[in-house]
């Protein structure tokens, strides 16, 4: 009788404290929200801004922001999208909804995303003569212990780094997460990333690059430590200049020059 | 023990739970606990400072919350309760590091979550906050919170200052890299680092102590 009843209040007081910390924890979640989402999409803004290297001090992200042209871009074929609010476009949703994404075969998904939407939000940024100077494409691709989103900012040729750049990763601080660091950053402006063949030519080597190599400009140390993230970054950008990523997008930006910034 | 033996707001013996584990009992020199995320976070100053905050305010609250309901709690499910009542109050701050300090959030990454797992508060309220009035296990909470980031503090600013040649971000030794003379040392900038300085701030501790008694 005494073991049963100690037992029934002690399954009564665990359910208590259960219903009142989940409600604890559901308030402060629901409550900080929109403050934690303002701060994911100034983050985002920043970071398509640092790529695109047009990050200045003293002004803010609100008013830089303005020089960024989002578009829509469909990926298999290559073409700007003209419906849709390139805004509210959500590429992680998309990406799980089958409808709006397509599976990627083992082969094709070096990249490890397992699903890739159908549209992509790029930016551009035109200079004073109205002509694109820059293009923003968002990636993403598995390192050693998350998905690491991220953007890379090309010239005009489609070809020419001006900044590669990740806002959103759980990699080890300190060792794969170095790929914040200024430094490394700095490595990446003018590297070429596709051959003569126009494939995908980049690679993240071992210890300093040699720049007399014939293929220095194909090539970025990789991280001291951090193997595995390394190798993610460097697939992940062989996927997205790739067929399957925005290897169509770049192709007709090539081509049809200023015909295609309609 | 009962309320007509209720102590003042400034006893010596609330004065006993806040200053002891600052110095005399301090939960990493003494108690060598929560060396884990000593190690992580020490690097720079600045997350550092997030994180004796983040942990001084879990300690206190699951202090004050388990002291308060000490009596309600059955003995056999107690380190369940402990430990819903500490994840509970961990995430709650790191929601609102993620709100209120976003970039430093980046960095803490795992290991604001990593706190429900610090030894030092799961100790403090078994082994304070079950037998004490709230008051005085807000202030136990209070010290042993203080007395960790003093440690870490320390070692923080050892390690960024000779680690990078800065302090909170800011140039104190310009460093080779862009100019200066100060080449930084490397090795201050890996846990291992940690490992060392924090042994021989316990050894200064256990010394002091030693020569005292």
């Amino acid at each position: 009788m005494q073991a049963d009843h100690s037992n029934r209040r002690a399954v009564g007081v665990v359910l208590v404290v259960c219903v009142v910390c989940a409600a604890l924890v559901t308030t402060a979640v629901v409550l900080l929200r929109p403050v934690q989402q303002a701060n994911q999409l100034l983050d985002r803004q920043t970071n398509v801004l640092a790529a695109a290297g047009l990050l200045q001090p003293g002004k803010s992200v609100e008013e830089l922001s303005r020089q960024l042209e989002p578009r829509l871009v469909d990926l298999a074929s290559g073409e700007f999208v003209e419906a849709g609010d390139p805004d509210h476009f959500d590429a992680r949703r998309a990406a799980r909804n089958p409808a709006q994404s397509i599976a990627l075969t083992p082969e094709q998904d070096i990249a490890q995303i397992k699903r890739r939407a159908n549209y992509a939000r790029i930016y551009l940024v035109r200079d004073a003569a109205g002509e694109i100077k820059t293009i923003v494409l968002p990636v993403h691709g598995y390192g050693l212990w998350s998905q690491l989103y991220g953007f890379l900012a090309l010239k005009r040729d489609g070809n020419t780094v001006v900044g590669l750049s990740f806002y959103e990763h759980a990699e080890t601080p300190g060792l794969g997460g170095k790929f914040d660091d200024p430094q490394w950053k700095e490595l990446w402006p003018g590297k070429q990333l596709y051959d003569e063949q126009w494939r995908p030519a980049i690679r993240l080597v071992k210890g300093p690059v040699n720049r007399w190599d014939a293929d220095a400009s194909h090539q970025v140390d990789a991280l001291s430590g951090a193997t595995l993230t390394t190798r993610g970054i460097e697939d992940l950008l062989r996927f997205w200049l790739g067929p399957d990523g925005f290897g169509p997008f770049l192709a007709k930006m090539r081509k049809e020059g200023d015909k295609h910034d309609l | 023990m009962i309320s007509n033996a209720k102590p003042g707001w400034m006893s010596r013996q609330a004065r006993n739970a806040l200053l002891g584990p600052l110095f005399d009992r301090n939960p990493i020199t003494h108690y060598v606990l929560g060396i884990c995320i000593a190690l992580a976070v020490t690097a720079s100053l600045q997350t550092t400072l997030i994180m004796c905050m983040a942990v001084t305010a879990v300690l206190c609250g699951s202090n004050t919350i388990i002291s308060a309901m000490r009596h309600q709690i059955p003995s056999s499910v107690r380190i369940i309760v402990q430990i819903t009542v500490i994840a509970s109050l961990v995430i709650v701050v790191d929601q609102f590091i993620k709100a209120y300090a976003y970039d430093l959030s980046k960095s803490l990454s795992v290991f604001v979550g990593l706190i429900i797992t610090n030894c030092i508060i799961l100790g403090r309220v078994e082994a304070f906050a079950m037998k004490n009035p709230p008051w005085l296990s807000f202030l136990d909470g209070l010290g042993n919170g203080l007395g960790y980031s003093l440690v870490l503090i320390i070692v923080a600013t050892i390690r960024e200052l000779l680690g990078s040649g800065t302090l909170l971000g800011y140039t104190v030794l310009p460093s080779a890299y862009e100019g200066g003379w100060y080449v930084p040392n490397g090795m201050l900038l890996l846990p291992p680092s940690a490992f060392f300085i924090i042994g021989l701030l316990i050894w200064a501790a256990n010394s002091f102590r030693s020569g005292k008694g």
